[in-house]
């Protein structure tokens, strides 16, 4: 290392000594070591107890300066083992360990794996539980890139629409509370249907929620979209090209940003999502600002296709009309004989399955959410049941899409992934 | 396993799905292949590889191939332009018990053509090890990294191999697999004494401790501030801090 020799003089200076000669220090020289800038690398730790990283997630850091070098991120704090927890559980036991996956938008995944269930088994639901799944999952679409929202726009110093995000989002909770009884761990579907019907007036709080929530959303755009600073911080920043982007597995807003125009909904359509008339947005730079645009689109499409489902929702049963897949009412399981033998066989033993697998994929929040579900035969339990976190792939991303930027600048790629962190790490 | 089914708490510590029937037939071939493209193709082109497909859940087909040569299939699978499966979407491990092999099962998506196709690779149980396909798709990077820390599969050309999910030194084995106990194979209290053993540093990779060597600071010793402060500090109990 270099060093440098300090000489102190005392009484330098025409005005102080004479003749500007300097009196002799009583300080001897000394040296001291002088820093090799550049040279070093530094290592910086982020979480797993941050409020930037959304969640318990570890990103080690390799800087050059404040530039980053490299990011190996540390994943597997909230690890609770629900594959394997799974195995253990009925088919319908299982519904209550998928909300707790991703707790942004819970009923997508309610939705997802009891979808996977029923293609397994071959189970065709009812149409208006079909409406009813889309128009919830649809929700929850708005429930997730809301709180995405707010928390990235908080990352990047803009604080009102947090608060605005929020105010939205205590709506949603309050659907939630009124269909299920809970605000996050919804629980809602089971396989062949739903938990209950949807209750009394919910409809229409539903469609008090859509005609006041896009006032909220162009307070946002008008906040956010043409913000000097929150364009410098997102424009350009963890681009990747549509290649590249559909090679490292990303999916949902984060690959449509980059212009691949993927979307489950319109390719692999369930559901009757080819009936409804809705837009996909598709980026063009895939950096932090497009994945911003395309997710405040979604929002506004979500609302129009919710619009649509309400306008066609159909009356009729809501279950299937099965003993051996659908509960009987209490009524029937009291009085009846033949319903309370179907009610003890399904609660003790279960839905039995055919042999075979079934990978259901669906448009999640976000991006393609795979349920994978293996069965043996006569099997009441799953042999494997397998999630496709979108989150954790997406996420998989980041130390290519950070390397080459800013220490603040990574903190807003993390946000604009849009990870929950109960999901990566199941 | 046990020759009768437990039912209740009882089957929660006997393992998930204890077999109905010991013997299992041999599953044979299902569906038409000349439905799906890549199939039928891969039938022709690999014949001695393809060890069956099936047609499940109404309209997915699902394809068994050997171990040895799954690199091979693969990189046509996806370089063929008549094929082109630019999307993997998931990689992971299926234990059915029992002493049968565990198997890796590829999604993959064609985005070009439109199709999906499910890829299952059997792997005897001494000998698990495969070729990663990270070469190919990048997307495979955490998800073969989470099937060999929960499966103990190995592949082969991985260039970051180590678990993902459970902690790097976790010694207890593969929980997914399923001889592995659900509560764990140690008593609670030896899990929490483990616990509270750990080596904070274990957490960082072996190249992240050498890039974060600490600068040499000069110890300060420890008794040398409690004597020079020791004197000014009250005790307890001369602060009247009697309890």
């Amino acid at each position: 290392m270099a060093t440098k020799t300090v000489e102190f003089n005392v009484g330098q200076g025409r005005e102080m000594g004479l003749g500007g000669a300097g009196a002799p220090s009583p300080i001897a020289p000394f040296d001291i070591p002088e820093p090799d800038v550049g040279t070093e690398r530094m290592l910086i730790n982020i979480g797993p107890q941050h409020p930037a990283t959304h969640g318990v997630l570890r990103l080690v850091c390799e800087l050059d300066g404040e530039t980053v070098t490299s990011v190996t991120p540390h994943i597997g704090y909230l690890h609770s083992s629900f594959e394997k927890l799974g195995e253990y559980r009925t088919w319908n036991q299982i519904v209550p360990l998928t909300d707790r996956m991703d707790y942004l938008a819970p009923l997508i995944y309610n939705c997802a794996y009891v979808m996977s269930v029923e293609k397994l088994m071959g189970i065709e639901v009812t149409e208006r539980c079909k409406v009813v799944r889309v128009i919830l999952m649809e929700l929850d679409r708005i429930f997730g890139h809301l709180l995405w929202l707010g928390t990235t726009a908080i990352d990047v110093g803009a604080f009102t629409p947090f608060l605005y995000s929020f105010q939205q989002r205590e709506k949603i909770y309050s659907l939630h509370e009124a269909l299920t009884g809970a605000r996050i761990t919804t629980s809602a579907t089971r396989v062949g249907g739903m938990m209950a019907d949807l209750p009394e007036g919910w409809v229409d709080e539903l469609g008090v929620f859509l005609d006041n929530f896009p006032k909220t959303l162009a307070e946002v755009h008008h906040l956010l979209t043409g913000n000097q600073i929150h364009i410098g911080r997102t424009q350009g920043v963890g681009a990747i090209t549509a290649e590249e982007a559909i090679n490292y597995g990303f999916t949902g807003p984060n690959l449509r940003a980059a212009g691949v125009p993927y979307d489950v909904r319109k390719d692999r359509p369930y559901y009757d999502y080819e009936t409804y008339d809705f837009d996909v947005p598709v980026g063009e730079h895939g950096d932090c600002y497009d994945r911003y645009l395309c997710r405040m689109e979604e929002m506004e499409q979500s609302v129009s296709i919710i619009r649509q489902a309400m306008a066609r929702l159909p009356d009729g049963p809501i279950n299937v009309d099965d003993p051996n897949i659908s509960l009987p009412s209490k009524t029937d399981a009291m009085s009846d004989m033949e319903s309370m033998i179907h009610h003890f066989k399904l609660i003790t033993d279960g839905i039995p399955a055919p042999e075979g697998d079934c990978y259901m994929a669906i448009e999640a929040s976000k991006g393609e959410l795979g349920m994978y579900v293996v069965a043996e035969e006569g099997g009441t339990k799953p042999v494997r049941w397998r999630v496709r976190p979108p989150s954790f792939v997406n996420l998989s991303v980041i130390p290519k899409l950070a390397e080459g930027h800013l220490v603040s600048d990574l903190i807003m790629i993390n946000a604009s992934l849009d990870i929950v962190l109960g999901e990566i790490d199941r | 396993m046990a020759d009768e089914q437990k039912t209740g708490l009882d089957a929660v510590d006997d393992g998930p799905m204890a077999p109905i029937s010991g013997e299992t037939a041999e599953p044979s071939s299902s569906g038409d292949p000349s439905e799906h493209a890549t199939v039928a193709a891969l039938l022709e082109r690999y014949p001695d590889q393809v060890q069956r497909h099936q047609l499940t859940a109404g309209d997915q087909w699902v394809v068994w191939i050997g171990p040895e040569r799954s690199h091979e299939i693969m990189t046509w699978l996806k370089e063929d332009p008549a094929h082109s499966y630019d999307m993997m979407s998931d990689v992971t491990g299926v234990d059915y018990g029992n002493g049968r092999p565990v198997e890796v099962v590829y999604q993959m998506y064609s985005t070009g053509h439109s199709r999906a196709l499910r890829i299952r690779c059997p792997l005897p149980l001494d000998n698990l090890e495969i070729d990663s396909v990270y070469d190919l798709w990048k997307s495979v990077n955490w998800l073969e990294r989470e099937v060999f820390d929960l499966f103990g599969v190995t592949f082969k050309g991985h260039p970051d191999l180590r678990r993902i999910l459970m902690p790097d030194d976790y010694a207890e084995g593969h929980p997914l697999r399923k001889d592995f106990p659900l509560r764990g194979r140690f008593s609670r209290a030896e899990q929490t004494r483990r616990a509270l053993a750990q080596n904070v540093e274990r957490f960082y990779l072996a190249d992240e401790l050498e890039a974060g060597e600490p600068q040499e600071v000069e110890a300060i010793e420890v008794g040398s501030i409690a004597e020079s402060g020791a004197d000014s500090l009250p005790t307890r109990a001369e602060a009247g801090e009697d309890d």
